[in-house]
């Protein structure tokens, strides 16, 4: 029974530790999010990105981000890197690949199946 | 791989690893896909060859790491192309003019170094936002306000460089600058005004320092690397109202644009005003009536318009008057500005907003422009929402100086939409604004679509091109251009056989002999390169 016991432990201490890191990205990316995102894509007037984003999907699907429960990180990675229509691209120097998971974990973080 | 023009394979790997040495290797970006990320959103090129594409990028943290990639690029004579936080979309964002030039991402530098509430003045780095800037002065409740573009990402030190333009009583981003530190094209440190004074403790009070003002030859310049800058700021007003006035006749316009002159040039407005055509918005169909109208053989009289515009109560012309300070000052000021305006006969006027600072930040979802504020944003971004139509690609700005005449106004709108329908370009009603962005002056902006479509951006660029020229032979020139078209307008500031694009030129060759710094920047070119560009 012990080795049992510690295997449980030992995975409950990685769960916590990975847990308390998930959450530290999500803090993190919800700061890079603020900084680089929501000028554009909060909620409310004059923010163009949410303006566009409730045109494009007609009511099926919340225009601010934040709201999203089906966003994906290569998505993110994609639009962040790449724009869309008028929205530019972004470089290293402005959002960092790390900055770039944390604004991921962020916006994922209410999808089905996350925690 | 890409390699910078007439360098060799072998020379442009060892700056490379050169650069790596300076500024450390994460920060040299060479990999096609790191490359893909210093291409211009805006760019009018899509899809075609002649995109001008970088072959690497390289990004300092500090002045002395400034110093040291400029030296390496000019000992293996790669250009450079300089960008603070690349977010100056419609004028090139962050690709380079000169394809295969190495740009010079300076987005690093972002640091606030001093805010004087004092006195209202700052001193930063490229890569310092009006964001970062803003947000500095808010989480340190500083009394002080800073004048704010549009969008609210860009660079402070690279906006005011490009003699770009705010909404509040500075407008002028440049006239409200005080003081550069600059790398040179051989790596020497300078620093203008008050800077060049070891120990002086006034580089952000006083511009001149002594001797010859050079500070312009660094603003839409390639003749160095501005690394700090300082600012005069606004002192946090106590209140801020804003009042419309409106007038029905298409000649109002005259005396409308000479009393807002005299207002705004004695002081008693402030900040940037706009002259719009009441009758139509430039971004919308107009109603049915006015279409009708519009329709008409030959376009509708000017009394028809008139009729049409009274019947609606909307008058003909308005503009919107803006003021900072105390509340009974500016009560005041308003309200002798409307006794100046009462002599022309149907004038209006509207109580547009009024608030007192600190903003309530609760207030801020609730205001409709922001940077009238001093606050930034993002909402200019809305023109590219579009509800009946695709959703823009983005814009190249054309942008002409005009006189500040109500008559000028009036030759500039029969010309330019007579021109603008020959070139097939749709010009709604009421689409030719003149916006008051610096003093004395009207600045006409007016966006030309890029598409992600090949044979439309040729098009498009012919057009742009054909306007310049056309605006250039009625004396109205562009204020700032995108890059794919600096040359066009250098060449049409051609008086006495281009004296000052040769002044410029002999300037160039004398501080940057090996052509390195943005080749190009304003129609300004480098000897080797001068032939094969002529």
């Amino acid at each position: 029974m012990r080795k049992p016991m510690r295997a449980l432990l030992v995975l409950g201490l990685f769960t916590a530790v990975a847990s308390a890191a998930d959450e530290l990205s999500v803090e993190r990316g919800k700061q890079v999010y603020q900084q680089w995102c929501w000028a554009c894509h909060g909620p409310g007037q004059g923010k163009p990105g949410t303006a566009a984003l409730g045109i494009e999907y007609k009511g099926s699907k919340p225009a601010a981000l934040e709201e999203r429960t089906d966003l994906t990180a290569p998505a993110i990675r994609a639009f962040v890197r790449k724009g869309v229509y008028f929205m530019p691209s972004f470089r290293k120097t402005e959002v960092s690949d790390r900055d770039l998971a944390d604004l991921a974990a962020y916006l994922t973080r209410s999808n089905k199946g996350s925690k | 791989m890409r390699l910078p023009p007439n360098v060799k394979a072998e020379s442009f790997s060892e700056a490379l690893k050169q650069f790596e040495q300076a500024v450390g290797k994460e920060w040299v970006f060479s990999s096609e896909e790191d490359i893909d990320l210093y291409r211009d959103s805006y760019t009018p090129f899509w899809h075609e060859e002649e995109e001008p594409i970088p072959s690497a990028a390289v990004a300092p943290s500090s002045t002395e790491e400034v110093q040291k990639v400029v030296r390496i690029a000019n000992s293996h004579k790669i250009p450079l192309w300089i960008i603070s936080t690349g977010k100056n979309l419609g004028y090139g964002g962050p690709a380079p003019l000169l394809g295969g030039s190495i740009v010079l991402d300076l987005k690093r530098m972002n640091r606030v170094l001093e805010v004087d509430e004092r006195n209202h003045c700052a001193l930063v780095e490229p890569g310092v936002s009006y964001f970062d800037l803003y947000r500095y002065i808010q989480e340190r409740g500083l009394k002080v306000m800073v004048d704010v573009p549009d969008p609210g990402w860009g660079s402070v030190m690279g906006n005011a460089l490009d003699r770009g333009v705010g909404y509040g009583p500075f407008r002028d981003h440049f006239d409200s600058h005080c003081g550069l530190e600059v790398v040179l094209p051989n790596g020497e440190l300078l620093r203008t005004g008050m800077g060049a004074l070891p120990g002086a403790k006034t580089w952000q009070q006083y511009k001149y320092g002594y001797g010859p003002s050079i500070d312009g030859l660094f603003c839409q310049s390639s003749l160095g690397v501005v690394t700090k800058m300082g600012f005069y700021l606004y002192p946090q007003p106590e209140a801020f109202r804003a009042g419309s006035v409106t007038v029905p006749k298409r000649q109002d316009i005259v005396p409308l644009v000479d009393t807002v002159n005299y207002l705004v040039n004695s002081g008693i407005a402030q900040g940037q005003f706009q002259i719009s055509n009441a009758l139509a918005s430039p971004f919308g169909p107009p109603d049915l009536e006015l279409a009708n109208l519009l329709a008409k053989p030959g376009g509708p009289s000017t009394e028809e318009l008139e009729r049409y515009g009274a019947e609606k109560n909307l008058g003909y012309w308005s503009t919107m008057l803006k003021f900072y300070g105390p509340q009974d000052v500016i009560d005041a000021q308003w309200n002798y500005a409307k006794k100046k305006f009462s002599s022309i006969p149907g004038v209006r006027f509207k109580e547009e907003a009024k608030y007192t600072f600190p903003i309530d930040p609760k207030m801020v979802e609730q205001i409709p422009h922001l940077a009238d504020l001093g606050i930034p944003n993002l909402s200019i971004f809305g023109i590219g929402v579009r509800p009946q139509r695709p959703m823009s690609y983005g814009h190249l700005w054309f942008s002409p100086i005009i006189p500040a005449t109500g008559e000028a106004i009036l030759e500039v709108t029969d010309v330019l939409t007579k021109a603008f329908r020959e070139l097939g370009v749709p010009m709604p009603l009421g689409s030719i604004f003149p916006i008051s962005f610096f003093p004395r002056t009207f600045v006409l902006i007016f966006g030309m679509e890029v598409e992600h479509n090949v044979a439309k951006n040729r098009e498009m660029r012919d057009k742009f091109r054909k306007m310049v020229k056309i605006a250039s032979e009625h004396g109205w020139g562009e204020y700032r251009t995108p890059t794919a078209f600096m040359s066009d307008v250098m060449d049409v500031y051609s008086f006495n056989n281009h004296a000052l694009r040769r002044f410029h030129e002999t300037i160039k060759d004398a501080v940057d002999p090996n052509g390195i710094l943005a080749p190009g920047k304003a129609g300004i070119w480098p000897k080797s390169m001068r032939k094969e560009r002529a």
